[in-house]
C-alpha cells in the first residue's frame, strides 16, 4: 500500500513540532555551545574547538565504560524481548484474569526508579532479603556488594523484573488488535500453533515491537538511577554504565565543557545504534508480511 | 490441552518473579526500622502502621503525591491530544520531510534527560514558569509526545485504509469521521499510550526535582528526605513506595478495557 501525498497533513503534525520544539532546540542548543568551549567561569569562556571530543574519545575508562554499557543493553533486549512476547502470549485474553493479570503485570513500571534500586538493595541482602536468603540457602556465597559478576546479574534481573512488562503490555495490546478473521483464515487453513505465531502474530506485532526493542535499548543505555542506589557503580566498576561516568565527569570534577562534548557523542552513539535497529527491524518486517494467510485474513476483514 | 497447562504454570512462575520484590517492600512498610534491619522475615513480626501515619499526617509528604498527580495528568493530556492527529497524519499520508520529523521526535526521546537539565532550568527562570506544575508537565512532554506519536502510529497503521475511504464516501467529515469512527478502533491504542504517558512521568525524577522547589515539589524527590545522616529511613521508604504505586494501578484497571478489548474490526 502506498500513502498518498497530502502536504495539509503537516497541520496535523505542527501542534507536536511546536511542542517538542520548545523544549527540545534550546537545550540542545546550550550543550553543543558548552562542548565547544572551556568554561572557567560564567564571565570567561574560550572557544576550544575539537579539544573536549577529542580527549573524550581517548579516555580508556570510557572505552570500558561503553563495552559495559553495550554488553548490557544487549543482554537486557535478549532476556526481555522473548519473554515480554512469550507473557503476552500467555496472558488471558478476556474476563476479570485478564483485567487481574495486567494489573498484577504492570505494578513494577509504576514504582519510582530510586525505590525500586532500594527495594534491590534489601531483597538482595542475604541476611535480611528474601533473594539473597534463598540464594544462600541453596549453597551459592551470593553478594551483590562483593562479587561483580553477582552485582551485574542482579542489576539484569532487577532490570528484567523492572521493564519486562513494558515489552508485554505493548505486545499483548498489539495482540488484541489483529482481527479474529485472520485466525480464522488460518484455522480453515489448518495452520499449526507455530504458524500462526510466525505468519500472523509476529507479523501484526511488528509495529509494537520495534516500540519495545528501541524503547527498552534506549532507556537501558541511559540506565541511571537503579545501578546507582543498588550498587553504586561497584563493586570496582562493573556496574558503572555510561550515565553513571558521565554524571561523574559534570557533577563531581564540574567539567561542563567535556560532560557536553560526551553527552553528544553519548547522544550520537544512542542515535546511530536505533537508527540501524530501526532499519533492520523495517527491513525483516516487510519480508515476513504479506504471506498467504495474512493475505487471507486481510481478505476476510474487509 | 497441554499447551493451556503450561502457558498457565509459565504465567504463574513469571507473576511470582514479580510480586515477591513488590511483597518484600509493602512487607517493610509495616515494619519498624530496627525490625526490618535485625531479622528476616516472611511476616511483619510487630505489625505497624507508624509508617503510613507519617505519610498521611505530614503535609510535606502527601502534597507530594498531589503535584505528582497535576503535572502528571496536564501532561497526559497534553500528550495525548496532540499525538493523536500527528499520528494520524503519519500513519496516513506522505508530505514533505514526513520521515525526518519523525525521527527528529524520536532522537528526543533518545536523549538522556541529564542534558535538559541546566538549559531548562535557565529556561523556566526566565519566563516565571518555575516551582509550578505546568514547568514538569512541559518539560516531560520532551519525551511522552515522541513516545505518544510513536505508539500510537504503530495501531492507526494497523488499521487497514478501507475504513477511512468508505466513511469519507458515506460523507462523514475529517473531524467527525476521526472523532466517531477512528478513535473507537484504536481505544486499545490510546489507552496503552495513556498508560505509557502516565508512567513515564509520574516514575521520572531529574528534571521534576530540578524545576520544582516548594509549591510543586513531586513525590519522587519529597522521598529523597528517607536519606538522612543518621541513616536510611527504610520503612518509611516502602511505604512510600507502596503508595505510589496505586495511583497507577487506578490508571491501568480504567485502561485495561481498551488493552485487552482490542479492536472489534468484523463489527464495524
Amino acid at each position: 500500500m502506498i500513502k498518498p501525498v497530502n502536504q495539509k497533513a503537516w497541520w496535523l503534525v505542527l501542534p507536536v513540532v511546536i511542542c517538542v520544539a520548545f523544549s527540545a532546540i534550546l537545550p540542545l542548543m546550550t550543550v553543543v555551545n558548552y562542548s565547544v568551549q572551556d568554561i572557567i567561569s560564567p564571565e570567561r569562556r574560550v572557544f576550544v574547538g575539537t579539544e573536549w571530543f577529542v580527549s573524550v574519545l581517548r579516555d580508556e575508562e570510557l572505552h570500558s565504560a561503553m563495552v559495559r554499557q553495550l554488553v548490557y543493553s544487549f543482554a537486557v533486549l535478549a532476556v526481555e524481548v522473548p519473554l515480554g512476547i512469550a507473557l503476552a502470549l500467555a496472558m488471558p485474553a478476556a474476563g476479570w484474569r485478564a483485567s487481574a493479570t495486567l494489573v498484577l503485570v504492570a505494578l513494577s513500571l509504576l514504582i519510582p526508579w530510586n525505590v525500586v534500586g532500594t527495594i534491590w538493595q534489601i531483597f538482595g541482602r542475604s541476611d535480611i532479603g528474601l533473594l539473597g536468603a534463598a540464594l544462600q540457602a541453596i549453597g551459592l556465597e551470593y553478594s551483590y556488594t562483593g562479587n561483580p559478576t553477582h552485582a551485574w546479574l542482579t542489576v539484569l534481573a532487577m532490570d528484567v523484573w523492572h521493564w519486562t512488562p513494558l515489552v508485554a503490555l505493548l505486545c499483548y495490546a498489539g495482540l488484541r488488535a489483529i482481527p479474529d478473521a485472520f485466525y480464522q483464515a488460518a484455522q480453515i487453513d489448518g495452520a499449526s500453533r507455530l504458524a500462526v505465531f510466525r505468519y500472523i502474530q509476529l507479523p501484526k506485532l511488528r509495529g509494537v515491537l520495534m516500540i519495545a526493542v528501541l524503547l527498552r535499548f534506549m532507556d537501558s543505555f541511559m540506565i541511571y538511577t537503579e545501578p546507582f542506589v543498588l550498587t553504586g557503580g561497584g563493586p570496582g566498576n562493573a556496574t558503572t554504565f555510561l550515565s553513571q561516568y558521565l554524571t561523574q565527569k559534570a557533577v563531581g570534577q564540574f567539567d561542563l565543557g567535556p560532560a557536553a562534548a560526551f553527552s553528544l557523542i553519548y547522544f550520537l552513539i544512542i542515535l546511530l545504534f536505533c537508527f540501524v535497529l530501526y532499519n533492520w527491524m523495517q527491513r525483516v518486517g516487510t519480508h515476513s508480511t504479506g504471506t498467504a494467510a495474512s493475505d487471507a485474513g486481510e481478505r476476510g476483514a474487509v | 490441552m497441554k499447551g493451556a497447562h503450561w502457558r498457565n504454570v509459565f504465567l504463574t512462575s513469571y507473576l511470582v518473579f514479580a510480586l515477591l520484590p513488590i511483597y518484600w517492600m509493602v512487607n517493610m512498610s509495616f515494619r519498624t526500622n530496627e525490625d526490618i534491619l535485625s531479622s528476616f522475615s516472611f511476616f511483619p513480626k510487630h505489625f505497624t502502621w507508624a509508617n503510613y501515619a507519617v505519610i498521611f499526617t505530614d503535609p510535606a509528604w502527601y502534597s507530594g503525591y498531589i503535584n505528582s498527580l497535576i503535572y502528571v495528568a496536564i501532561n497526559m493530556v497534553i500528550s495525548v491530544t496532540v499525538a493523536l492527529p500527528a499520528a494520524y497524519a503519519f500513519s496516513r499520508y506522505r508530505f514533505l520531510g514526513d520521515r525526518h520529523v519523525f525521527f527528529w521526535l524520536l532522537t528526543n526521546r533518545m536523549t538522556p534527560p541529564a542534558i535538559f537539565l541546566l538549559p531548562f532550568f535557565q529556561l523556566y527562570s526566565t519566563v516565571g514558569l518555575m516551582d509550578t506544575h505546568l514547568a514538569v508537565a512541559l518539560a516531560h512532554l520532551v519525551f511522552n509526545v515522541p513516545l505518544a506519536v510513536w505508539i500510537l502510529e504503530g495501531f492507526m497503521s494497523g488499521i487497514p485504509r478501507e475504513i477511512d475511504e468508505t466513511a469519507y464516501i458515506d460523507g462523514y467529515t475529517f473531524p467527525r469521521f476521526f472523532l466517531k469512527i477512528f478513535l473507537p478502533l484504536i481505544k486499545a491504542g490510546i489507552g496503552v499510550t495513556a498508560f505509557f504517558c502516565f508512567m513515564f512521568s509520574w516514575v521520572e525524577l531529574l528534571l521534576a526535582r530540578t524545576l520544582t522547589s516548594v509549591n510543586a515539589k513531586p513525590i519522587v524527590a519529597t522521598m529523597t528526605r528517607t536519606v538522612s545522616a543518621s541513616g536510611m529511613d527504610w520503612a518509611v521508604l516502602a511505604a512510600a513506595g507502596v503508595l505510589t504505586i496505586v495511583p497507577g494501578a487506578i490508571v491501568i484497571w480504567f485502561v485495561r478495557h481498551y488493552i485487552a478489548k482490542g479492536f472489534a474490526m468484523g463489527r464495524v
